[in-house]
């Protein structure tokens, strides 16, 4: 039996090439990267350095003005946070509801696949087209105008497969031998699910609301196509006066030419991605806290 | 659902579907109306196919680099910044486009006009990034480790696995990845209506303005249409054909990423 010795040279040679053509494969990927990271960073510094220097306590507290340096955001933080506290009641008690009937009840049918397919299906639909189902079905079939609730329900709609879905995965992480145990000692199904497993994955479900939120308080197309004014000088004073948000407002600031008010727009934005944060950090802090309660 | 259908059948009846499909003119705020949907159309898939283009090869890109090459601790760095990235309304990347990386694109090409079809684009892709790349990231991951074993025993390098063995084999969840991106891509809205202009004009030029069609939604919605005029039903139809559009797309995702996780799982 003979072997054909490969010259050191060669094995060596081909075995550089190899390792620089990884080395440039890493280079190559660690910049793009490093080049979407940058582009993050550039589009906060543009935002801050335009924006920050806007907020003032007249900004705050002002209301929309012809004037750029008069102008205020005080109806649209206002609109906004009402907006996520509608939201919020709607969606969360449906979202978690839902997820706790397939999961825990409802038996594995043609029906309940359909109806799975459907969510995540839904998903996907742009939010736009959930805007045009608020007009025609909020706004006008079920005549609340422009309301606020007419945007906290299209709102509502746009985020309860995020939450329906995240709140199952929760669900399902549960451990099975605890509703046996609890099952086992004579509790109800019910019982079981509100002492038991509804504790335990509240962590989850938590997050799931939070992230579905922090979505609904930064889409501005489903309420423009719903109707929700441009133009707001009060604050909405019930669930049935008109509105507008944040983002629909920096919209409207965005779409005039002058540059003073494109100022406002980033101060605007200043204020909205604080509010992300403060949800964010809300999410943290509610997940640690019951982690801390629950699973000891 | 059954309330676009409604809407938009109530259009058909006003306007021939024929016409709808083929006239070059998208007029119908203007006295001389045609309701050609063929300029928002393209429109629409050029700022996406900008936004893909992008988005595609950076997305696996970084994909590839977080599963196969990047440090646990680099991994638990970066992850949650793409994840801010994720999470930032799109009026703000709208903002970016108009405020910030138009003027700059200006200055590289003096041709370009302030409101166009490819700063949106790009930022555009900037947005639909995160999630390509973490789809791709969790198909990547789906690849069973005897896979990667099998070739990196036959003496193939971390780059000639990734090429020949990973990306091949993960091939049916980055495909899904991909076309859900191109989903989110037409549906977007708020890019699009601050930075590409409101002009449906049937033209192919990223330089120039461009109108989409949510961007058309958003104009009509902004001005006071009356219910039940034409020009009512005119947004219930192009959000109708938008629907199907992202409706196919998204079922297409959905398939393959059912058949590609059943060949593994």
């Amino acid at each position: 039996m003979t072997t054909h010795a490969i010259p050191c040279q060669v094995v060596t040679a081909v075995q550089r090439r190899r390792q620089l053509h990884e080395k440039l494969f890493e280079l190559l990927a660690l910049c793009s990267v490093a080049a979407a990271l940058f582009v993050l960073l550039a589009l906060l510094a543009s935002v801050f350095a335009q924006g920050l220097t806007r907020i003032d306590w007249q900004f705050l507290t002002g209301f929309p003005s012809r004037f750029a340096n008069k102008a205020g955001v005080f109806a649209a933080l206002v609109g906004s946070l009402y907006l996520m506290l509608l939201t919020a009641i709607i969606a969360i008690p449906c979202g978690v509801g839902a997820a706790i009937y397939l999961e825990e009840y409802a038996r594995k049918t043609r029906l309940t696949r359909l109806i799975e397919l459907n969510i995540a299906n839904l998903a996907g639909v742009p939010s736009i087209i959930y805007g045009m189902l608020g007009l025609q079905v909020f706004v006008r079939v079920a005549g609340f105008d422009r309301s606020l609730i007419a945007g906290a329900l299209t709102l509502a709609l746009l985020i309860l497969p995020v939450i329906i879905i995240s709140a199952r995965e929760a669900l399902r992480s549960v451990p099975v031998s605890i509703r046996d145990a609890s099952l086992a000692l004579g509790a109800t199904r019910w019982q079981t699910i509100r002492d038991h497993v509804l504790p335990m994955a509240m962590p989850s479900i938590m997050t799931g609301c939070i992230l579905g939120l922090s979505r609904a308080i930064g889409e501005t197309a489903p309420l423009i196509t719903m109707g929700a004014l441009t133009y707001v000088a009060f604050v909405p004073d019930s669930i049935f006066s008109p509105f507008t948000v944040l983002p629909i407002q920096t919209y409207n600031w965005l779409s005039r030419p002058q540059e003073a008010f494109h100022e406002n727009a980033a101060a605007a934005i200043v204020l909205l991605l604080g509010l992300l944060l403060l949800m964010n950090a809300a999410a943290i802090f509610l997940r640690q806290y019951f982690e801390a309660r629950y699973r000891r | 659902m059954l309330v676009l259908a409604f809407e938009a059948f109530s259009f058909f009846e006003e306007v021939s579907i024929v016409d709808f499909f083929t006239d070059s003119q998208w007029t119908p705020l203007f006295s001389d109306k045609h309701f050609g949907i063929a300029p928002l159309l393209v429109g629409t898939l050029l700022t996406s196919g900008i936004a893909l283009v992008v988005a595609l090869p950076f997305g696996l890109l970084i994909a590839i680099y977080l599963t196969e090459f990047a440090s646990p601790r680099l991994r638990s760095i970066l992850k949650p910044m793409l994840e801010i990235l994720a999470g930032i309304p799109t009026v703000v990347f709208g903002y970016f486009a108009l405020v910030f990386v138009t003027p700059i694109l200006q200055m590289l090409i003096p041709s370009l006009e302030p409101f166009n079809a490819l700063s949106p684009g790009l930022v555009m892709g900037l947005m639909i990034l995160p999630m390509v790349a973490s789809l791709s990231e969790d198909a990547l991951y789906t690849v069973p480790r005897s896979l990667r074993d099998a070739a990196y025993a036959l003496g193939a390098t971390r780059l000639q696995m990734v090429f020949s063995v990973l990306v091949p084999a993960a091939m049916g969840g980055v495909t899904a990845s991909f076309i859900l991106a191109m989903s989110r891509a037409i549906g977007e809205t708020m890019i699009v209506a601050i930075a590409a202009g409101q002009q449906p004009v049937l033209t192919g030029n990223p330089l120039s303005p461009v109108e989409t069609m949510t961007a058309f939604i958003v104009q009509v919605s902004l001005g006071d249409t009356p219910h039940g005029t034409l020009e009512y039903k005119t947004i219930f139809a192009v959000a109708a054909a938008l629907f199907l559009m992202t409706l196919f797309l998204n079922n297409i995702s959905l398939r393959i990423r059912e058949r590609f996780e059943r060949a593994y799982v």
